[in-house]
């Protein structure tokens, strides 16, 4: 079962804090010439929002084309934001975003690929998440 | 100072519908999209509050720009040219020649505080205490020296540090007013300045990772080992500097915790792993707060303390290509 779904630009920082999560976990494609990703099971998003400035642009483009899709969107549960706090109110933007779009929670924010204690945490508490829903 | 800087041997017309590194493109958009001035910011709202300072914490405050002048100077005369040369597309020069252009702003708009808030005497005699501070005069010196060396991945990291750890000794002060209201306007212009650094730190740690991927595995040791000595190095130097400025106004212990934050993720901009453990990490809430207004909220939702879950919060999402 997948239950992360997250997008990482090529810098790669998010792909990393997921891998270390030891969770299964799917890619939101770079590009559009890729396969585009469909999801089968409920899932939490991990989005990284990098650089600041207006919140147009903040959302991956990938990823608003990942949630257009009206199945994906069904089966998002709630979004986990990546940014680094010096990006001001800008840090975790996308997630913020996405939690008001989709009705979901903003549940944890991280920097950068994360301290161990993020891991820990995001780990162990989506353990619980799952548990408790429906 | 520099002898001779190296220049790119060959250039040929950059073509912006050519991209090698989809990154170079989206951080140049990034950057353009941040562009300011100083000239934008209120800064004479702050001078009934700056009125009220002690002569210390001015007199703190003016050391403190003095040295972040001088290490924006360096960023832009030297740090960011000096990656040129080392690009390996010509989007990525471009992408330099904008940082070194913002550094200049940077440094410029210290000298738009000063000039709003304190008097020639003042403002002569913080960049003559920037010339004789020791401690500012090694941080700026060990910079330099890795700038002027021969190895690019050097120059990144010493770049990175520069860019994400040694500019916040100084960016504590002004987060520490803005958390008691005092000078405002001066904070968020710093903000900006921070904005803009986050931006620069990410991507030339990004490019050194890139970078650091095709050498050999006892290349990518020796890297390594010198990223961590070096971050040591400036380190010891900088917990002096801190000391040298904060002792007197008590905030020393408080900084260090800011520097050891920083400093972290100096290096997991450059991909390397955290080495400060989180209890010497515990910045200050209203700092974290006064950097990012969701800073010092507690966003654990796992550990059901914080406020996270309040769904629906007042953020925009009018872009276009949304179907929903």
């Amino acid at each position: 079962m997948t239950d992360i779904v997250y997008f990482s630009s090529t810098s790669g920082n998010t792909r990393r804090f997921v891998e270390k999560l030891g969770r299964p976990a799917a890619r939101i494609p770079l590009y559009a010439r890729e396969e585009p990703l469909v999801a089968e099971e409920p899932y939490v998003l991990c989005v990284p929002t990098y650089g600041g400035g207006s919140e147009g642009g903040a959302v991956p483009k990938q990823v608003i084309k990942f949630l257009n899709n009206k199945t994906n969107r069904s089966l998002i549960r709630g979004v986990i934001g990546a940014g680094n706090m010096n990006f001001g109110t800008a840090y975790c933007l996308a997630g913020d975003i996405i939690a008001a779009k989709c009705k979901v929670p903003h549940l944890y924010r991280f920097e950068v690929f994360g301290t161990p204690d993020d891991v820990r945490i995001v780990h162990d508490g989506l353990e619980e998440f799952w548990k408790q829903q429906p | 100072m520099i002898d001779k800087l190296k220049l790119v041997s060959h250039v040929d017309a950059i073509n912006w519908n050519k991209i090698e590194d989809e990154k170079d493109v989206e951080v140049w958009n990034r950057l353009t999209n941040n562009f300011w001035l100083p000239e934008k910011i209120p800064l004479s709202n702050d001078i009934q509050s700056w009125n009220q300072l002690t002569p210390v914490e001015q007199q703190l405050t003016m050391r403190v720009f003095a040295g972040l002048t001088l290490l924006d100077t360096i960023q832009g005369t030297v740090g960011a040219v000096s990656l040129i040369p080392d690009a390996i597309t010509p989007h990525e020069e471009a992408v330099y020649t904008n940082i070194a252009f913002m550094e200049s702003v940077h440094a410029k708009s210290y000298s738009s505080i000063f000039s709003t808030l304190a008097s020639t005497k003042e403002i002569d005699e913080a960049f003559r205490w920037s010339t004789e501070n020791e401690y500012l005069q090694r941080k700026a010196s060990i910079v330099m020296d890795y700038y002027q060396g021969d190895d690019p991945l050097k120059r990144k990291v010493a770049s990175v540090l520069l860019e994400s750890f040694l500019f916040y000794s100084g960016f504590y002060l002004p987060m520490y007013f803005s958390s008691r209201a005092r000078l405002t306007n001066t904070a968020d212009l710093i903000r900006l300045i921070i904005r803009d650094e986050a931006v620069h730190g990410y991507y030339i740690g990004y490019k050194f990772q890139k970078g650091l991927e095709k050498e050999t595995q006892e290349r990518r040791d020796e890297i390594k080992d010198y990223t961590f000595n070096l971050v040591f190095e400036l380190y010891e130097n900088e917990v002096q500097y801190t000391q040298d400025l904060y002792d007197e106004v008590g905030l020393t212990e408080d900084v260090k915790k800011f520097l050891h934050y920083n400093a972290n993720k100096a290096l997991m901009n450059l991909g390397f792993e955290a080495i400060f453990p989180k209890d010497v990490c515990d910045v200050n809430p209203a700092i974290l707060s006064a950097l990012s207004p969701n800073g010092d909220e507690n966003h654990d939702f796992f550990s059901g303390s914080g406020s996270s879950y309040v769904i629906g919060k007042a953020v925009v999402t009018e872009d276009d290509d949304w179907d929903f």
